[in-house]
This record gives C-alpha cells, sequence and structure tokens, in this order.
C-alpha cells in the first residue's frame, strides 16, 4: 500500500474478533460468513488494486432483516461495516479495513419487478447495472447510466457512487434515474424513501444518498427509470490537426442545440494505443479524436448527423466518418471502450484519474497536463467524457521501479488540483474514496467539509459506516457542534432593517 | 418585528448570527410568492432575500447559470430564452393559484421548493439540475457544495439536499443550475373524449413507445373548457406533447396517431398555442379561482391515479386533472380538505404522497400540509435538521410542526 493511512485498528474490536464472528453466523447461518484468512483474500482489494487489505470478517447477508440485525448489532457493539456491492470502485471506497465487517451485497441479486406501463424497475442492491437493462430489453426498455464497469458493477454499488457513463450528458447520473430506495440505517432501521412514483416527499434524502459513498447507509432495494430504446443510434468518427479545434467543435454542437447521446474525445496517445488494440479505424494524424453518437427516431438522426458534419468541418476537422451500419458504429466505440486495456498494452502499470473541467478550460488544462508529464519524467493518455467535461488521463508508470508509483500518484493528483483550479472538480464519476481523501481541502474549505460530516453525523453518529473514506480527517460529531454566537458579542449595525 | 433585506452575503451570515444570538427564529423569504404553502410561520423576523440578486456566471457553451438566490426567475428565463435555453424542467409559478401576482418567483425559491413542471418524468425536478450552492446554515456559516460543472460526485451532493427543504436547513444565497437548449418546435396531440381510464391507459401506450413524450396530461370534460380561454371545452381532451426539431417532431407525431388511431378523434396544436396550454397546466391554471378552496398535490404511481379520483368521487365533491407526465393528480376539493381520506387511498393505490398545497391558514395550521413520515424516517428528517439549524431559527415548523 502507498502512503495512505487508514485510521488506526481498533485494538478493543480486534481482540472481540471470535465473538463478533459467532454473532454474525448467529444472524446469517451457512456460508454468509466468512472469516478465514485464505477465503478473505478475494475481498482484500476493490478495482484500486494499489490497496490491500484483508476485513476483520465478511458477511454476505440474504435477506433485509439480516442486513438489520447485522448493522443492529456492530451498531450496539461499536464495530464498523465496510458495505460493498461488486467492489468495482475505482477509489478504494470499498476497500476493507482491518477493524471492520465487510458487508457484501452480492446475494441481493433479485430483479423484483418491472412495471413497464409505469416504467420502472425494482430490483435489488446486487444486480448488475447491464442485468437491469438485460432484463427489460425484450421489450424495447433500458436502463440509460452505463459506467464503463457495467457488466460488472452494482446498481447499489452504483447509488453509492452516483456512477455516470457515456449516457450522461442527455440521460444523466444514477440521481437522475433513481426513484426510490429502501435502506437500513447503521441502527437498523429500515426506511424507504421515493417509490415509484416521483419526487420523494420531505428533504431530498435520495439525493444525498446517492454518491454517499457507503457512509449513510446501506441499500437493500432500488426502483429505477427504464426508458424506451431509441429508435436508432448512429455515430461519428471525426478527427482534428489540434485538440483546441475538437474542444471548439463540442462547444459549438451544444450551442447548436443539440445534445448528443454520447460525445467522448481521446487524445494522440490515446489513439494510438487504442488502434494498435482493436484496429478500429482511427486515424492516426490527428491530435484529436472525437466519437459523437446521435440516438433518437430515424429521421432526429439523420438531421442532427448532417447539423453535426457541418460544425465539425467548419473547426477545421481533418475526417468525419459516419457510421452506416451498426457494425461501423460499433466499431467507433470498439477503441474508446477498450482504451483503457488499451492503455494496458503499452504501459506496465498506469492509473485512471478522474477530473472534471469546465470544457472551454480543456486545451489550458491539456496544455498543463504536458508540462507535468515533463517534470514527472511519466506519460499520460487521455480519454474524456467530452460532452460534460469529465477527464480521464491515465498516467503510464512501472511499480517495478521504486517510487514511480508515487510519482505517478503526485502526478495524479496535481491534474487533479490544475482541474480544481479552473473551475472543476476532483472527481466526475469514480468517487472520492481514499483515493482522493487528502485532497477534498483543494476543493473545500474546513467549514464546507464540517457541514458534509454533520450529514454524516445524523445518519451515522459513532462513525460506523465505512469510516476514513471520503474526508481527510473526522472529527466525532460532538467536536462539530462548537458554537462561537453569543448574545450581544456582535451588533450587526451595518445590515439593512426596516 | 424586523426585516432584514441583505445585499451581500456577508450580510446574510450577519443577520443569521444576528438570529441566532437573540434566538429569535426568522421568515426565509424572496418575494414572498409561496408564503401561503406549507405551515404557517409564528416567527416576528424576516430575512427577504429579494435584493440579494443578479447573474454571477452565465456561460451558454457551458451549459451553466448562477445566479444569487433573491433574482427572478421570470428574468433568468429571459436571459435564457434570448440565448436558445432553458430551464427544462420548467418550474411551476405558484403565484396565480396561491392568490399572488404572477412572475413573483425567485431562483433560491425554486431550488427550496424543487419546483418543475409537466417535462418532470423526462427532464426532472429542479433538484436533478442543481449543481452547486453556497448557504448560509441555521449556525450563521456559510458553506458550498458542488460546483459548475455536470459531472461531479465529490463530496455529498447537499446542493440536492437543499431542494425540497422550504428554507428550514439554511439559506442558499447563491445557486449555478445546469441548463440546456430550448426544444426548437412543439406539438401538441389532443386525443378527445377519453374516461380518466382510457385517457391512463391511452398515455401509458404513447409515453412507452419510440415517439419521445415530453409531457403528457388528461383534463376530464369539466377542466378541458378551463385552459387556453376554453378552446377545448366540449369534451375531455387527453394531451401529448411533442418537442424536438422539426423534421422529428412531425415524424413522431404521425407514428403516436397511427398508434392512437382507435383510441378517438385526434386533433393538434402548436407553436405558442401549445405552449400556452402547457404553461396553463404547469401553474395549475383550472384551479385558479380567487378561493381558498383545498388544491392537493398528489405524486402517485401514475397508472393508478385515476383509480384515486374515481374512489375520491363517491365520497367528495372533487375535481381533478392529471399531470401524468409529471406524476401528479392535481385536486380541487369543494368542502373539507379530505387529508385521511386522500391520504389512505394513496397508500392503497400503490403509495406515494399528497401535499396541501392551498387552503386556509387555520386549516394549514391544524393539518400536516406535507405527507407525514413513518417514525424512522421523520426521526432522520429531524436529525438533518438539527445539523444544519441546532437552533431551529430558520422557518421553524414550516414543514412538521416542531421541527
Amino acid at each position: 500500500m502507498s502512503g495512505l493511512l487508514m485510521p488506526k485498528a481498533d485494538d478493543s474490536t480486534m481482540s472481540r474478533r471470535s465473538d463478533i464472528v459467532t454473532a454474525l453466523r448467529a444472524i446469517v447461518p451457512g456460508e454468509g460468513v466468512v472469516d478465514a484468512t485464505n477465503a478473505m483474500r478475494v475481498f482484500e482489494s476493490d478495482a484500486l488494486t494499489a490497496y490491500r487489505q484483508l476485513p476483520l470478517v465478511v458477511v454476505l447477508p440474504q435477506t433485509v432483516a439480516q442486513v438489520s440485525r447485522v448493522l443492529k448489532y456492530c451498531h450496539e457493539n461499536n464495530v464498523k461495516v465496510v458495505p460493498r456491492g461488486s467492489g468495482t470502485s475505482l477509489s478504494g471506497g470499498a476497500l476493507p479495513l482491518e477493524d471492520a465487517v465487510l458487508l457484501v451485497m452480492s446475494r441481493f441479486n433479485q430483479i423484483l419487478e418491472i412495471d413497464y406501463p409505469n416504467r420502472v424497475a425494482v430490483v435489488q442492491p446486487g444486480v448488475t447495472n447491464l442485468g437491469i437493462t438485460n432484463a427489460v430489453e425484450h421489450e424495447g426498455f433500458y436502463y440509460a447510466p452505463d459506467p464503463s464497469s457495467q457488466i460488472a458493477c452494482s446498481i447499489g454499488g452504483n447509488v453509492a457512487e452516483n456512477s455516470g457513463g457515456v449516457h450522461c450528458l442527455k440521460y444523466g447520473l444514477t440521481a437522475n434515474n433513481v426513484l426510490g430506495l429502501e435502506m437500513v440505517l447503521i441502527t437498523g432501521e429500515v426506511v424507504r424513501l421515493g417509490g415509484k412514483h416521483l419526487d420523494s416527499e420531505g428533504y431530498d434524502l435520495l439525493g444525498l444518498m446517492t454518491g454517499s459513498e457507503g457512509l449513510l447507509g446501506v441499500v437493500t432495494e432500488v426502483t429505477v427509470r427504464i426508458l424506451q430504446k431509441p429508435a436508432t443510434a448512429r455515430a461519428l468518427m471525426v478527427g482534428f490537426p489540434t485538440s483546441e479545434q475538437a474542444g471548439k467543435c463540442v462547444a459549438d454542437i451544444i450551442a447548436g442545440g443539440i445534445i448528443p447521446g454520447g460525445m467522448e474525445m481521446m487524445d494522440r496517445p490515446a489513439i494510438h494505443a487504442a488502434e494498435d488494440f482493436v484496429h478500429a479505424g482511427y486515424p492516426l494524424d490527428v491530435e484529436a479524436l472525437l466519437i459523437i453518437e446521435l440516438d433518437g427516431p430515424v429521421v432526429e438522426v439523420d438531421h442532427l448527423i448532417s447539423m453535426v458534419e457541418a460544425i465539425a468541418y467548419k473547426n477545421g476537422a481533418s475526417t468525419c466518418v459516419i457510421s452506416q451500419s451498426e457494425e461501423e458504429r460499433m466499431a467507433f466505440w470498439a477503441g474508446r471502450k477498450a482504451a483503457f486495456p488499451a492503455v494496458g498494452r503499452i504501459s506496465p502499470d498506469y492509473l485512471c484519474m478522474d477530473g472534471t473541467i469546465p470544457r472551454k478550460e480543456l486545451p489550458k488544462v491539456l496544455a498543463g497536463m504536458r508540462e507535468l508529464s515533463e517534470k514527472y519524467g511519466l506519460r499520460v493518455a487521455n480519454v474524456f467524457h467530452a460532452g460534460d467535461g469529465n477527464l480521464h488521463p491515465l498516467i503510464l508508470y512501472d511499480a517495478n521501479i521504486p517510487e514511480e508509483l508515487h510519482k505517478a500518484e503526485d502526478f495524479g493528483a496535481d491534474i487533479l488540483r490544475l482541474c480544481v483550479k479552473v473551475g472543476g472538480v476532483l472527481t466526475g464519476e469514480h468517487g472520492v474514496g481514499v483515493e482522493k481523501r487528502e485532497l477534498m481541502p483543494e476543493m473545500f474549505n474546513e467549514i464546507d467539509l464540517n457541514q458534509q460530516i454533520r450529514v454524516k453525523c445524523a445518519f451515522d453518529d459513532k462513525h460506523l459506516l465505512n469510516p476514513g473514506k471520503v474526508f481527510p480527517q473526522l472529527h466525532r460529531c460532538a467536536e462539530l457542534g462548537r458554537m462561537h454566537v453569543h448574545r450581544g458579542q456582535v451588533p450587526f449595525p451595518e445590515i439593512p432593517r426596516f | 418585528m424586523t426585516t432584514f433585506t441583505p445585499k451581500t452575503e456577508d450580510e446574510i451570515v450577519e443577520a443569521v448570527q444576528w438570529a441566532l444570538s437573540e434566538n429569535a427564529p426568522v421568515e426565509v423569504v424572496g418575494h414572498g410568492s409561496k408564503r401561503n404553502l406549507g405551515r404557517p410561520l409564528q416567527t416576528e423576523h424576516t430575512i427577504a432575500m429579494s435584493e440579494y440578486s443578479g447573474v454571477t456566471l452565465y456561460d451558454p457553451d457551458e451549459l451553466v447559470l448562477s445566479a444569487k438566490a433573491g433574482t427572478s426567475v421570470a428574468e433568468l428565463e429571459t436571459l435564457l430564452a434570448e440565448n436558445g435555453q432553458a430551464f427544462q424542467f420548467e418550474p411551476m409559478d405558484y403565484g396565480p393559484l396561491l392568490g399572488q401576482a404572477a412572475g413573483q418567483g425567485t431562483f433560491g425559491g425554486l431550488l427550496a421548493t424543487n419546483l418543475c413542471g409537466p417535462r418532470r418524468l423526462k427532464s426532472g425536478s429542479a433538484r436533478d439540475h442543481v449543481l452547486g450552492v453556497r448557504v448560509v446554515s441555521g449556525r450563521g456559516e456559510l458553506f458550498k457544495s458542488g460546483g459548475r460543472v455536470v459531472k461531479n460526485v465529490t463530496g455529498y451532493d447537499l446542493s440536492k439536499g437543499m431542494a425540497n427543504s422550504w428554507g428550514t436547513l439554511g439559506i442558499a444565497t447563491e445557486i449555478t443550475f445546469k441548463v440546456l437548449p430550448a426544444p426548437e418546435t412543439e406539438t401538441t396531440l389532443i386525443v378527445r373524449g377519453l374516461a380518466d381510464d382510457e385517457a391512463a391507459r391511452a398515455m401509458a401506450i404513447a409515453m412507452g413507445s419510440s415517439g419521445e413524450v415530453a409531457s403528457a396530461a388528461h383534463l376530464p370534460v369539466n377542466v378541458s373548457g378551463r385552459v387556453i380561454d376554453g378552446v377545448l371545452k366540449g369534451g375531455a381532451s387527453t394531451l401529448l406533447r411533442l418537442e424536438g426539431f422539426a423534421p422529428s417532431v412531425n415524424d413522431r407525431a404521425t407514428m403516436l396517431k397511427g398508434l392512437l388511431a382507435s383510441a378517438g378523434t385526434i386533433v393538434d396544436l402548436s407553436g405558442d398555442t401549445s405552449r400556452k396550454l402547457w404553461q396553463e397546466i404547469r401553474d395549475v391554471i383550472p384551479f385558479v379561482d380567487g378561493t381558498e378552496q383545498p388544491v392537493w398535490r398528489v405524486s402517485m404511481v401514475p397508472m393508478e391515479a385515476y383509480k384515486l379520483v374515481a374512489s375520491l368521487r363517491m365520497g367528495a365533491a372533487v375535481d381533478a386533472f392529471y399531470d401524468w407526465q409529471g406524476g401528479l393528480v392535481w385536486l380541487r376539493m369543494e368542502g373539507e380538505p379530505e387529508a385521511e381520506a386522500v391520504r389512505a387511498l394513496i397508500r392503497k393505490y400503490g403509495g406515494g404522497h399528497a401535499t396541501l398545497v392551498r387552503a386556509s391558514t387555520s386549516v394549514r395550521a391544524a393539518l400536516p400540509v406535507f405527507e407525514p413520515q413513518p417514525a424512522p424516517l421523520a426521526a432522520l428528517s429531524k436529525r438533518l435538521k438539527q445539523q444544519f439549524d441546532p437552533s431551529g431559527i430558520l422557518n421553524p415548523g414550516r414543514m412538521v410542526a416542531g421541527v
């Protein structure tokens, strides 16, 4: 594990391990509790494999009642809990802790109800993202948010991370596509937020839960919107001599009132790596490549394709190919979707960063990355959700060279600082987890962070759920309660009153 | 009795700190256009945000707009329209329904009450478009959340947390929203003469098709004549709105007419008439009658909505129409609000919630205006309120008695 410090393991919890295992076995029978070291190895890391940690014990409940009893037990006995879906988090959000129960929701894998007239599906949290689409596509429906890991990631994890994907620009993030949740609080209480109807009543707890990275509650049921599949989809593959021209093309498309179903950009190193890997037919003499997908009724797509083509040429496109068949469209995407493994072939290791910037700052940020690349002596390849400004710089390094991981991490942190500096944010879709925890003060001051921690206190006042994630330091809830205003101390004569 | 009208963010912080130091609860308002909605307040003092106004960032190419909370929504909509853009969630204007002038709402009020219109299902509500906020909490502390980019999962989404909080958690001072291109054109298909249950089925067919219906509504016969100057009187109207680029709208209209050919006679409206029609549905114009007759906003499973109305009609005089794409039924009771009857039936028909949007002050003080929550959820909401506003000085009791 690199230099990251996790909270010190609690000796009292460690010494009670056998009691805890026994108590959990009484709640979840059979193979639902895993405590043998070898068997727990498979859980020691999520998709951010640079960090590994064996959990105290793994529990795989099968019913809501079991989840409730496990959490209630942990709450009453001050035992920490790390919730996990499929463990595909790229920011270490599902990294186990030495002194915490790893609560794995993979046995909640049933689709409970599909309601076509109301266009919703009610599913358990362990169902994969793609599993929802697979269950409804024979009726012409799909679930829109499509993170790259959609074949493996669970919908419960999507809620925890507010996951997105290529479709997000047009169809929104997880937060915009979830209508209801059933969740269990750390006290074991089961609450329902929203449902098949739109708008949950009262405070937007659904909005707070989505993207809360497993720190507020454990999701046991999710109600999602399903959408009618667009009648058709076609894509354009457009190459530009400079990234500035590609960026301007993106801005002009949006300014033209067009919101594509997907709009992705790759830089030269990413184009070359992807082309060498999948032979998608990408042009190799360009600095930036855009893949723009338009979906909807056939006449609309035809209409928009011609508009986008004109905008592309107006911005100096050197190549513009329009897909004429489904095979060709898929080929355009094959390279983009294989960009990560493709880069894996040209470098022993890489670190995938995830920051969002205002789109117009792209040239500045790319130039800044080139400078940083020279400073650190490490290469970087870029794939980019161009429509919504979400960058994925891939920092290439070799873990066998001493200090290279450390250099790559510093490089990545500098990129994220640059994103914040130009008006962007630290993470667009992968979450803060443990990876970006120490960078939170780049974006938020202490008051900002304390108010977020106060939300945590409302849900989990003992900080037992997924501690050590998201926030750089933990205050106890009581310490946050201090107030410094006393009667008469500040006169406020300057406030206009009447 | 003091009214603060802060002109700077510092003055907002100071006003809240004054309230804290005096232990004096305050009402937070913009222009007060939604003051008659929710539980009536008993506060002596007011923080009026109406003079804290102005656009702080508008970047059409980036699809973002930031403005101070007191900025008029109508002004912002005009600005967006000049650039071919819009709040795609179509914030409704409660003014006329609540006996106030139209166009008085502020940006802060829009977020605090999570406004939306008949594109709700397709385009979401205010909470689906908010990107970032600056907020003065009930602790008198200024904090920010979110940002100005459309894809952001950095920390908890306190911006959404402010949505529908009715000013009880904090005072949003500056808000950033995602804006989107306004549709190039629109057409409304109108199926005439359907009963409520037939309309529900027709709308489900249309909305489950690839017709990309942006809004759907059903106006029963007695409501149909109360929009767009009575053009639709004489029969129930089931409305389907299509938006987008002209070739696409025409193509989808033809397809849907074919799909619904057996449902009944179909006529269409386009352009400004169509826009006016949906604006009137958005603002509940059929129930704008200058009275305080109880009006309910019911959010429930769309396919069950007509059953609620039919059941209610067995026992009470009730007028209703369906903003189906909003997942809403609007009810006007001729007599008492019938709170228990309405809420029991919602539970019976798949769940949801009812908000008593219009009623006399005494009725709103006596009945739960918002749907009562189950005990664990109510306790959680109360804990959340305490974390933002431990002294209970911001809009106390506005949503729930004692909170």
